[in-house]
């Protein structure tokens, strides 16, 4: 059942403006986040971002300080039972009862989440899918992690899910055995369920992610399509271009199309105002006689866009700390020598929490 | 209360139970000497052996029994008679001690142990109540403790009547007081001390934290219910059936509070919750 409202905006989850603190700890900060049913969304963040909290507010495993959370239109405090129901979760560490065979941790699981008819066969299936079902007679003690992960995987679809949570689901795991899960989960999705998967490996949320959110100190810094949130801090294709005399690339500045150069010790970096332009700035070069070693367009990745609003994020955290302290005497804000040039986003930005698209 | 996600939770915990023989065959030995080992000792002491000191020792502690203790006592012999006041009075304390130890040692480890294991993870995340989750820890914790003492009370009733039996004219147990303290009046004390020792296990942060607190809360519910039940064996039926009364009010009191004490961040271990 999808009530209207998640039916409406196609968002199986809605998180707005949520704070939990533990104690000191201020783990979620007005933390605002959807989830487009169908889609993998992606958290990205360091240790500590508030990844696993906003997992645990979404199942209504937390209850939030502040704020509100709805799932599949609903609200986990209130109707806890049933958006668990349709919940499937792999947390951090498997979750496994070590004690237990295979088989019965998946029986619990099917039990508890009301897997009643053809229970054996959904288990079956369940394991075989995740390439398991050889080892559900051993006790789970004795698997390997690898073995475990797919376990967790497979108990968290038994009760076919509309709603996936995966905290770090290859945490552990040799390249092999995380490719095959990042498959799994890409498989999960084709077939219409919506997933949310934590991670810190930003390789793992390349290419994975329908919808990248990116957290640090419990709060969102953006949210949106890795592609739109690229565009976004890069405007302008950009191309690295060397050449065997350097001062031959001078002028470049001075042909058409080109918005921005910075020169720098082993390349040139040069924004144009369109890719169409890079062949148009070869030929320029070297009729003017130019012997290019160089010529690459920069396309920036999830790693890059994370650095980048990380950076910007700790810019403006220490640019706001200043300006208190300059009020009291403190000393004035200084640039970052090493950010990279984003005065397309911050001039769009216009707050702290960043924009979604 | 959904009695489905109870009784999963339960036989899940069973289940691990049954996997664990460093828990469970000390705790097996335990019942064995309570409820077989000492027993058929002294009570082959007394009728085989004759050995006249025990006799008297015990018929001495026969004297001071309650009247009414005294009128029930069988036998024609000193010797059937002492085995007789040994079987029937004097080894109530067995079927506390036997249920309230085992029961305790399972329950300080069952809330907190998923937590440390990190399973309460998904607990935490299961449709699974809280509520129920507790019902299911109390049931796994209460059972391995009353079925020993059960299958240990069935031992002890036939070294009893094969024993004592041809002293006292043929098998004359388990009497209507024992079966009044197994039926109505061990439960509910062990509900009590249940109720005490999952609220430690969901608070307190280690396994061993857990079984020391346990241990020590334990001991003075230990030493009520065996005065209690000790009451029950030698007073009138009416006094027994008083007794279990009040310890079945106290534990639904006991347990009602109780289940508050599992909440979904205790499982989780979070700092504020613990």
């Amino acid at each position: 059942m999808v009530t209207n409202e998640a039916a409406q905006t196609g968002l199986t989850v809605a998180v707005r403006d949520v704070s939990r603190r533990f104690g000191d700890v201020q783990a979620l900060r007005d933390l605002t986040l959807e989830v487009p049913t169908g889609k993998i969304t992606v958290l990205l963040g360091p240790n500590g971002a508030g990844k696993t909290t906003a997992i645990r507010v979404i199942t209504g495993a937390l209850a939030p300080d502040e704020g509100t959370v709805s799932v599949f239109g609903l609200n986990p405090l209130v109707d806890g039972e049933e958006v668990r129901r349709r919940c499937g979760v792999v947390s951090a560490k498997p979750s496994l009862y070590d004690r237990l065979s295979g088989w019965d941790n998946l029986d619990y699981a099917a039990a508890l989440y009301g897997v009643d008819q053809n229970r054996r066969a959904t288990i079956g299936e369940a394991a075989e899918r995740f390439g398991i079902e050889h080892a559900l007679d051993q006790q789970v003690g004795g698997y390997s992690t690898g073995m475990k992960t797919r376990l967790a995987l497979a108990r968290s679809v038994l009760h076919r899910p509309e709603l996936l949570l995966f905290d770090e689901p290859t945490s552990g795991l040799d390249p092999e055995s995380s490719a095959a899960v990042l498959a799994l989960i890409r498989e999960m999705t084709a077939e219409g369920s919506t997933v949310v998967m934590c991670t810190h490996h930003l390789v793992e949320a390349e290419g994975l992610s329908d919808r990248v959110i990116i957290l640090d100190t419990g709060t969102d810094l953006v949210s949106g399509d890795p592609d739109d949130l690229v565009r976004r801090y890069w405007p302008t294709p950009t191309v690295h271009i060397d050449a065997e005399d350097r001062s031959g690339l001078a002028a470049i500045g001075d042909l058409d199309g080109v918005l921005r150069v910075e020169p720098g010790a082993t390349r040139t970096t040069v924004s144009v105002d369109s890719i169409d332009r890079v062949p148009d700035l070869i030929a320029a070069l070297t009729a003017q006689g130019v012997r290019l070693t160089r010529v690459e367009p920069y396309e920036p990745s999830l790693e890059d866009l994370y650095f980048a609003v990380r950076r910007e994020h700790r810019d403006e955290l220490s640019t706001d700390d200043l300006a208190t302290d300059a009020g009291t005497g403190g000393l004035a804000p200084r640039p970052d020598p090493d950010a990279i040039d984003q005065s397309a986003v911050t001039t769009e930005r216009t707050t702290h929490r960043g924009v979604s698209l | 209360m959904n009695w489905k996600h109870v009784k999963t939770v339960a036989r899940t915990d069973l289940r691990q139970l049954a996997q664990a023989k460093d828990f469970w065959v000390p705790m097996s030995i335990l019942g064995a000497i309570f409820f077989v080992v000492v027993p058929t000792i002294l009570l082959l002491a007394l009728t085989s052996l004759g050995d006249v000191e025990a006799i008297s020792k015990v018929a001495d502690a026969v004297e001071v029994l309650p009247q009414q203790a005294q009128e029930q006592i069988q036998g024609d012999t000193d010797a059937g008679r002492a085995s007789y006041a040994l079987a029937v009075f004097l080894f109530a304390p067995v079927a506390i001690v036997v249920p309230l130890t085992i029961s305790t040692a399972v329950g300080a480890a069952t809330i907190v142990g998923e937590r440390e294991r990190g399973t309460g993870e998904f607990l935490a995340h299961s449709p699974a109540g809280t509520r129920e989750i507790y019902m299911g820890k109390l049931i796994a914790s209460l059972i391995p403790g009353y079925a020993t003492t059960i299958v240990g009370f069935g031992i002890y009733s036939i070294i009893v009547n094969v024993i004592v039996g041809p002293e006292v004219g043929g098998w004359f147990f388990p009497t209507k007081q024992w079966w009044i303290l197994m039926l109505w009046v061990v439960p509910p004390f062990l509900a009590i001390t249940l109720s005490v020792v999952l609220r430690l296990s969901a608070r307190v942060k280690s396994t061993a934290a857990a079984q020391q607190a346990s241990g020590l809360v334990t001991l003075p519910l230990i030493g009520i219910a065996y005065s209690q039940s000790t009451g029950a064996l030698f007073g009138a039926d009416r006094t027994s059936a008083l007794i279990g009364g009040i310890a079945w009010g106290v534990a639904a009191i006991g347990l009602y509070k109780g289940m508050k004490s599992v909440s979904r961040g205790r499982l989780l271990g979070v700092a504020d919750e613990m």
